[in-house]
């Protein structure tokens, strides 16, 4: 459950990572590969080098996932229903790494905007991306 | 024991020479407090923690934020012997603090967070990696006592 004042939290950090979702995306994915290499194995279709361009579109791709879902907070289980699906059914990525995901993004959002990650954006975004978490691997069994 | 590679070492020391002890231990401590009130269990005797300014700007959690970075200085200082340079902390966390490990990875992670807020493009994913192993030896040290 959100507070008015933090959904106006997550709304007001997330107009700020729109315009760089491909270039902070790729680098949550690469601060992901480098502190925990073992989160490669769901890549070896792909160019996991630092930078590439895969990579950027793929985290381009998870960004405005979460971009949609923090739009509308009150329909999450809507918004994320099919990657909810292809999470359980195609990928079967194991939850532990989207926790390992969420940790990365929070390290992007504090380092890109250090003044407006205050404590309690923190926590809005810390509780919004495990709710994220919770829903992709809401159909695994 | 732990392998460090020269890198590993050079970005610990080069990093942990910018660190304001008492700054960063309290915007961490202020952070943990904060995102996961339930570590709150453990101040009891902190006075006023009710919301994050009271917690932001209560002097026992600036005073205690300061005194773990000062700690952290210890494992920095011996880094081919964090075991043992911990074992006396790790029996105090168990069998006095009674403090759940699971603690140390949510401050490990939040000290992470606030180095990335404080140090900017400089805190690459190359630098959170070293740092983020060091942590990793800091926690299993910490944990090593429990029995």
């Amino acid at each position: 459950m959100y507070s008015a004042t933090e959904k106006a939290l997550i709304a007001s950090i997330w107009e700020k990572v729109t315009p760089h979702t491909e270039q902070w995306g790729g680098e949550a994915l690469e601060r992901l590969f480098a502190v925990f290499p073992q989160t490669k194995i769901y890549f070896k279709h792909v160019d996991t080098s630092p930078g590439s361009a895969a990579i950027r579109t793929h985290g381009d791709k998870v960004m405005k996932a979460i971009g949609s879902t923090a739009g509308d907070l009150d329909n999450m289980l809507t918004t994320l229903s099919s990657l909810s699906n292809l999470h359980a059914y195609n990928l079967m990525v194991d939850p532990v790494n989207f926790k390992l995901l969420s940790h990365c993004i929070l390290v992007v959002l504090a380092n890109h905007l250090p003044s407006e990650f205050t404590p309690e954006a923190h926590l809005a975004f810390d509780k919004f991306l495990a709710s994220v978490a919770a829903i992709l691997s809401q159909k695994y069994r | 024991m732990v392998h460090w590679t020269d890198a590993e070492r050079e970005a610990i020391n080069t990093f942990w020479a910018k660190i304001d002890h008492e700054e960063v231990g309290h915007q961490a401590l202020t952070r943990v407090l904060v995102v996961y009130p339930w570590t709150q269990r453990y101040f009891s005797t902190f006075g006023n923690l009710s919301n994050a300014t009271a917690i932001a700007g209560n002097p026992k959690v600036r005073a205690h934020g300061k005194r773990v970075l000062d700690a952290l200085g210890d494992a920095i200082t011996h880094l081919d012997n964090v075991n043992a340079t911990y074992a006396k902390l790790s029996q105090l966390h168990s069998e006095k603090l009674h403090v759940d490990p699971e603690n140390f990875r949510l401050l490990g992670e939040t000290l992470i967070i606030v180095l990335a807020g404080h140090f900017g493009a400089a805190f690459t994913p190359a630098i959170q990696a070293t740092w983020q192993k060091f942590l990793a030896v800091v926690i299993a040290a910490l944990s090593k006592q429990y029995h």
